[in-house]
């Protein structure tokens, strides 16, 4: 019955998402969403390695301006069609992730954060001061529309936002078989502790590298989609603060749950937007609002329903057996 | 089933552990004691690969481990409890020993994005194994509780379960009766005896002496990571460099 219960959840979301074009007012509100939709894809990656895995890394906005970059370097100075690059733009992340890892990994806790934390400046300052290459502050300019696939063009705002809402749905649906998988308990124990995950004959490094590189391989997917998207680049899109602003929407829905950065990142940009009239304050309310949920729901919205539902479901005589 | 030779550790100018010498053997209930500090959990994490000597060999039935990783032992048969156990507190009982058999399991990233049918086998015998070692430990009942909920000594039957999830020879259990109280001490020796019928060979480390005396075939005493004594527990009590080593420290008589 549970199991039932959060498939059809999950199909409800998925009408939504389908009808939201119907329901929206304005272009402009498809254009937030689509935009939203894109960093809940990154934000999936995250979740992975640092909900999932227990490795925060703070580089994350630089591998996505990596996937961005490969599509807009591409397209633009080289004439690769778009979707040639796009395909490439997930791949090329998670290669840099494979050497970035290899290094990185080998440090544990705030020490591999700190160093993510360097990797992420590093990829900033490459992508403003390497200007023949990455056209420097002045950004990449004219990045051509996704070119049509048969009698599909994604030319209207209606167009991309179901472009990118396609991905999103796939990235959720390849994210919900890892996590429940094997695979995905192997994730989960390292994140519980190295020693016990290791004496358990867990490969920590093997499948910590793993972990990394799928992250990285949906930063670098999403990038590429908002390449198309946006259709404009700056060295800003790999900076930290996106990489904490991918955390919060982590923090809001629930950590470590499949549904988490999908709540946390459609709810937390339409809060700030509403709260854009108290423009540089607004992260006075919000702040605050965040430290609280931080201290009293640890495990964000999705996580303290789980284990609610799953205490309920574990009470002999409790109703949710229903 | 493993040797030991000469085994020693150091931390900078500590010697944590230092050129012990012994015999864990097949079917017996082996047992390390010694006080606070004498480097008890350090052997053990020598003997796992948590941690690598700075000399000496181990041997696990005639085959040189020394070096290698945790997780490798682990492969040859090697398992453990840590002196705390960590568990995952927002998923049930069950779902936290289902990992505890995957180094049994070959399904990676591809078998993960195919559905393979080898993945769904091994999901399923993992959760065989993880059921039967909570039989084991006698635990069954609370298969579905949130690991958060749990008491301390059921805790530390999970910890067992986990262990013995990874089909392993050899367990060590480092202070299995920790914080617990002595009814419950009981029935953890209980538990321990009915794994050595099974067939796995126990090492563990303990401070309660009246569940060692009762338990253990054969005990090894540490004390400033060095061995001071080793033989059965009558040979122990009566050992003076052992009684030397516990005068004066709170574990006297326990
Ligand atoms: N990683 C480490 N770095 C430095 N010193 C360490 C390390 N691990 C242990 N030690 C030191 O080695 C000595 C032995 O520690 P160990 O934990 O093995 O003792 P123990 O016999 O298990 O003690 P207890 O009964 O309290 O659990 C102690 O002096 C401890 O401080
Ligand atoms: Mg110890």
């Amino acid at each position: 019955m549970m199991r039932l219960n959060a498939k059809l959840g999950w199909i409800m979301l998925l009408v939504l998402g389908l009808v939201f074009p119907f329901l929206a007012g304005n272009d402009y509100h498809l254009t937030v969403m689509s935009t939203a939709y894109i960093y809940v894809l990154a934000t999936l990656g995250l979740n992975l390695v640092t909900g999932y895995t227990g490795q925060y890394n703070l580089a994350h906005a630089g591998f996505m301006a990596v996937g961005a970059y490969t599509v807009g370097i591409l397209t633009v100075d080289y004439q690769v069609p778009f979707w040639i690059a796009f395909v490439l733009a997930g791949p090329v992340a998670a290669l840099l992730g494979f050497f970035i890892g290899i290094v990185s990994l080998r440090l544990k806790g705030h020490y591999f954060s700190i160093f993510t934390l360097c990797v992420g400046y590093i990829l900033f300052l490459v992508i403003e001061k390497w200007e023949s290459l990455t056209h420097g502050t002045v950004g990449i300019i004219g990045i051509p529309a996704p070119s049509p696939i048969g009698p599909l063009t994604f030319d209207s705002p209606r167009a991309l936002y179901y472009l990118v809402f396609f991905f999103l749905v796939v990235g959720l649906w390849v994210m919900h078989r890892i996590v429940s998988s094997l695979l995905g308990r192997t994730f989960m124990a390292i994140r519980n502790g190295d020693d016990l995950a290791e004496s358990l004959g867990i490969n920590l490094m093997r499948n910590k590298l793993l972990a990394f590189m799928l992250s990285v391989f949906y930063a670098g997917l999403a990038g590429g989609l908002y390449a198309g998207f946006v259709r404009f680049l700056g060295p800003g899109i790999a900076g930290v603060e996106h990489t904490f602003d991918m955390t919060m929407y982590m923090l809001v829905g629930g950590i470590g749950t499949l549904l988490g950065p999908v709540l946390g990142g459609l709810t937390v940009p339409w809060i700030t937007q509403t709260l854009q009239w108290l423009q540089e304050y607004r992260f006075l309310v919000f702040g605050p609002i965040l430290v609280l949920l931080v201290i009293f729901v640890p495990h964000g919205i999705v996580g303290s329903f789980i284990a609610w539902r799953a205490r309920k479901a574990a009470q002999p005589h409790g109703s949710g057996h229903a | 089933m493993l040797e030991v030779r000469n085994l020693g550790k150091r931390f900078g100018g500590l010697a944590a552990v230092s050129d012990v010498s012994t015999k864990i053997e097949t079917g017996k209930v082996n047992a390390i004691i010694g006080p606070n500090g004498a480097g008890k959990t350090t052997f053990f994490n020598l003997l796992s690969g948590v941690q690598k000597p700075t000399s000496g060999q181990i041997l696990l039935q005639g085959r040189d481990i020394t070096g290698l990783r945790a997780d490798q032992i682990a492969v040859l048969g090697v398992s453990r409890t840590f002196q705390t156990t960590v568990l995952f507190n927002q998923a049930s009982v069950l779902d936290n020993l289902i990992v505890g058999h995957r180094l049994r399991t070959k399904s990676g990233l591809l078998d993960v994005l195919i559905g393979s049918s080898r993945l769904k086998r091994e999901e399923q015998i993992c959760r065989d194994k993880a059921h039967a070692a909570l039989e084991f430990v006698g635990l069954e009942k609370i298969a579905t509780r949130l690991a958060a909920d749990i008491s301390q000594e059921e805790r530390k039957r999970v910890a067992f379960a986990l262990a013995l999830a990874t089909d392993p020879q050899l367990v060590l259990l480092d202070e299995p009766a920790g914080g617990v109280n002595p009814e419950e001490t009981e029935g953890l020796a209980e538990l321990i005896r009915k794994m050595v019928a099974n067939g796995i060979t126990v090492c563990l480390i303990e401070h309660k002496m009246n569940m060692i005396m009762s338990l253990a075939d054969r005990i090894m005493v540490l004390n400033y990571g060095e061995k001071i004594a080793e033989g059965t527990p009558a040979e122990i009590r009566a050992n003076p460099a052992v009684i030397d080593a516990y005068l004066g420290s709170e574990h006297a008589g326990v």
